[in-house]
């Protein structure tokens, strides 16, 4: 049991100790939760993982029928390349032009959520609350059902294929925590910086663009980049509606190799494992920007 | 062999404490009858703390014994409880539990450790929060009190267990200084009735005031000992003189 | 009065056939949506139940002396978090259903043990449930040592300190994070769609595949549904939270 001994382990007069930990975990975590968590496993944890998880079905196949096949991984090596290049990538894809359209759109909702005009503050307010509160999935339903297949424009048909839809569907729950996120961000900012850049005869748009804006932008990265990390991990749903993702040619694979059961667990272990192998770094890169920017500000 | 009121009440001898590679008593002895305060002083550091944590078994002790009532603190079959109803601590930090009101903070250990009739330990908590000079503050959360009204409740809180020795560390390191003296009454009060105290404090005047035997202790032994009128205006040795040359 | 209103949607879809509110008017499809409304319900109270019971037992373990125990709590968390719960459902309903025992009640089918509900339940309590622990103990260890010290001074045990002292302190600073995760336990019920549990909506697919026509006014039955649904529990657990302020802590002291 390790206890806090004044005047050794720590200074002897230390901070109030009754319940002053509690705003801590009311913040940080809040936010960063995601990044945090994932960047504190050590990277050799799901590599273990994998191991016994691909080991495991030629323990159980042994036990029941006594021939191991040991073609399972031989299967999965030949069909890895192609899982990354065209599943992968493509997830990757999908989520990067995600973030894109999230964010652009999440920062039109933040700023119009501290408009000062009642209208905009009220409806931007209340697009981001239901778009945050909607599961995902339903979000990604709707999108998919009541977009077009197709667009005309100046007379040419332009098909609007179905991955296009899943990004603009992925990136409504994005766009409302970004708005959070910018929302927070400028709260955060003392409102003395207000009142001093006012009595110095800025406008209130040269206040927010020049004066506020500046100072947030960096508070708003990690938790920004922890967003990236969630919407990567969430990006597997998109499979439900046939878009043609890591998830669906990992499915797709399994069936051509004649549906062996012993090829579910590494299978979907590696999609695990590659999603892990993706999402650590950021994790990692955000919890240290964090700190630094925690250090400045 | 059975404690009786002529021997001493905590009998510390040749007491040995370790962190780790870090030694912070290196071999403490002490007698304290009973009804005595006695004020340990000394620089940061110096195992003040750590040696009564030791007294009511919050710390081990890697050697020596240290004995309440003539029952040995540091013995495997040791029943803590018992040893914690001889012995009351106050923290410097008053560590009150937030959730519960200034009542409820003296209540809880009569009711819930020792089940005492809780109407009886609310008459007797009523009467010790008086004592303390903390009347109508009764539903106040420790949150709603200032550092020494806290203070204060934490220390009825400890007498509501009726100990035969109270503890102090530092008791009012952590108060503003007009609070202090509110919380340096309350003690005087206690020890004007003849409870045992053991306090580790900087508050010089008033271990000057109210101990009736000083100890300095630096770097885990004791330095030097006496009555406050010669240990404040006749100290021998020279690192004595030095820790109050800067103090006083 | 109930005819009128069967009527006034009957007209509605005839004038406006996108605006098809085909439940308000056919029984098969009004039951489909009840259903799969309470199908969403149970689904979400029984994880947040269990998910809760995983937290704190959890938690307590996590604070065990055996270097095993600990061991395989933060084994289960690592799992559990860094998996898409979407993949974990497929996971344990395709992977791990493959491997469990079946029963045969009527001599004929082979039913497994395990229906497809049972596995959206283990596998989202358990999803959820590993979020529970890391807030728990995050709530635990905001309790400062030397409160549990003050009162290990006067005399508590292990047990009445955790009882008494460390866990009302630690629920009250738990509160905003679990709520946090328990809303987004109940979003995450829809995901349970992808091995064929009828929640809402998965009984709203099936209405509008099978009536093309009623598709606006199922979108507008879910996002009415889950934000009534997130709505009560925040209302709820903001309640909760309020009751449990302690006076002079906290924001607004």
């Amino acid at each position: 049991m390790t206890r806090h001994i004044p005047g050794l382990t720590a200074r002897a007069a230390t901070d109030l100790p009754v319940l002053l930990a509690a705003p801590r975990p009311q913040h940080t975590p809040r936010t960063l939760n995601f990044s945090y968590w994932l960047a504190s496993i050590p990277p050799w944890a799901p590599f273990l993982l994998f191991i016994v998880l691909s080991l495991w079905p030629y323990y159980a196949f042994a036990q029941t029928n006594g021939d191991a096949r040991p073609s399972a991984l031989e299967a999965l090596w030949r069909w890895i390349p192609f899982l990354i290049t065209r599943g992968f990538l493509f997830t990757v894809l999908i989520s990067v032009l995600t973030m894109i359209v999230g964010t652009i759109l999440g920062v039109f909702l933040g700023l119009g959520q501290i408009s000062p005009n009642r209208i905009i503050r009220g409806a931007s307010y209340w697009i981001t609350q239901i778009f945050r509160n909607s599961p995902w999935l339903v979000l990604l339903f709707i999108v998919m059902l009541s977009f077009p297949f197709q667009i005309e424009l100046f007379g040419y048909r332009i098909p609007i294929p179905d991955w296009t839809k899943a990004v603009f569907g992925l990136s409504l729950p994005v766009m409302a925590n970004i708005s959070e996120i910018v929302r927070g961000a400028i709260g955060s900012v003392p409102s003395a910086q207000w009142e001093a850049a006012e009595s110095l005869a800025f406008t209130r748009r040269q206040t927010l663009y020049q004066i506020i804006l500046p100072q947030c932008i960096k508070r708003m990265i990690p938790p920004w980049m922890n967003w990236y990390a969630i919407l990567t991990m969430a990006t597997p749903i998109v499979s439900i509606l046939g878009v043609e993702e890591v998830l669906n040619l990992t499915r797709q694979a399994i069936e051509a190799e004649n549906n062996r059961p012993e090829l579910l667990v590494p299978f979907y272990g590696f999609v695990l494992l590659i999603f892990f192998a993706y999402c650590y770094p950021i994790a990692r890169l955000t919890v240290w920007l964090e700190r630094k920017y925690a250090l400045k500000l | 062999m059975t404690w009786t009121p002529d021997q001493p009440i905590v009998s510390i001898h040749n007491v040995r404490k370790a962190f780790g590679s870090l030694e912070v008593l290196k071999g403490i002895s002490m007698d304290i009858m009973k009804g005595e305060v006695i004020c340990i002083i000394g620089p940061s550091g110096s195992g003040k703390s750590t040696l009564i944590r030791c007294i009511n078994a919050l710390n081990d002790i890697q050697g020596g014994s240290i004995s309440v009532e003539g029952q040995e603190v540091h013995d495997e079959n040791l029943d803590k409880l018992e040893l914690r109803k001889k012995v009351g601590m106050v923290f410097q930090q008053y560590n009150l539990f937030p959730h519960k009101t200034a009542l409820e903070n003296v209540m809880m250990a009569p009711v819930k450790v020792l089940k005492q009739d809780k109407a009886e330990v609310e008459q007797r908590a009523r009467a010790l929060l008086k004592k303390v000079r903390l009347e109508g503050k009764e539903n106040s959360y420790p949150g709603e009190l200032s550092g020494g009204q806290q203070q204060r409740v934490a220390i009825a809180r400890s007498l509501a267990m009726s100990p035969d020795v109270m503890l102090f560390d530092e008791v009012t390191a952590a108060l503003d200084p007009e609070t202090v003296k509110e919380v340096l009454v309350t003690i005087k009060d206690l020890a004007a009735d003849g409870m045992t105290c053991i306090l580790v404090t900087h508050e010089m005047g008033f271990a000057r005031e109210v101990a009736d035997h000083i100890y300095f202790t630096d770097k885990g032994v004791i330095v030097e000992h006496g009555p406050p009128s010669t240990f404040f205006d006749n100290a021998q040795d020279p690192r004595t003189k030095e820790f109050l040359s800067q103090i006083l | 009065m109930l005819d009128a209103i069967q009527e006034f949607f009957r007209q509605l879809a005839a004038d406006h056939p996108t605006w098809n509110f085909i439940f308000f008017y056919e029984e098969r499809q009004w039951n489909k949506v009840v259903s799969g409304l309470w199908m969403t319900i149970k689904l979400s109270v029984v994880c947040i139940i269990f998910s809760v019971i995983i937290g704190i037992v959890g938690a307590a373990m996590q604070g065990a002396h055996s270097r095993i125990v600990r061991g395989v709590v933060q084994g289960y968390i690592q799992f559990f978090r860094n998996t898409p719960p979407f993949v974990q459902l497929l996971f344990f309903y395709f992977a791990l259903g493959a491997f469990t025992p079946t029963y045969s009640p009527d001599g004929w089918l082979e039913v497994p043990i395990i229906s497809n509900v049972g596995w959206a339940i283990i596998s989202l309590s358990f999803f959820a449930g590993a979020f529970n622990v890391e807030i728990f103990r995050a709530g635990v260890e905001a309790v400062p040592d030397s409160t549990q010290e003050a009162a290990e001074a006067l005399g508590f045990t292990r047990l009445q300190t955790y009882a008494y002292v460390v866990l009302p302190l630690a629920l009250r600073v738990s509160i905003p994070a679990l709520n946090n995760n328990l809303v987004n336990l109940v979003k995450t019920t829809t995901q349970a769609f992808v091995i064929a549990v009828p929640e809402l909506l998965y009984q709203a697919i099936t209405i509008w595949n099978d009536f093309p026509s009623a598709q606006n006014p199922m979108m507008l039955v879910l996002f009415i549904a889950y934000l009534a649904l997130v709505g009560v529990l925040v209302l709820g657990m903001n309640k909760w939270e309020r009751s449990m302020r302690i006076p002079g802590y906290g924001a607004g002291a």
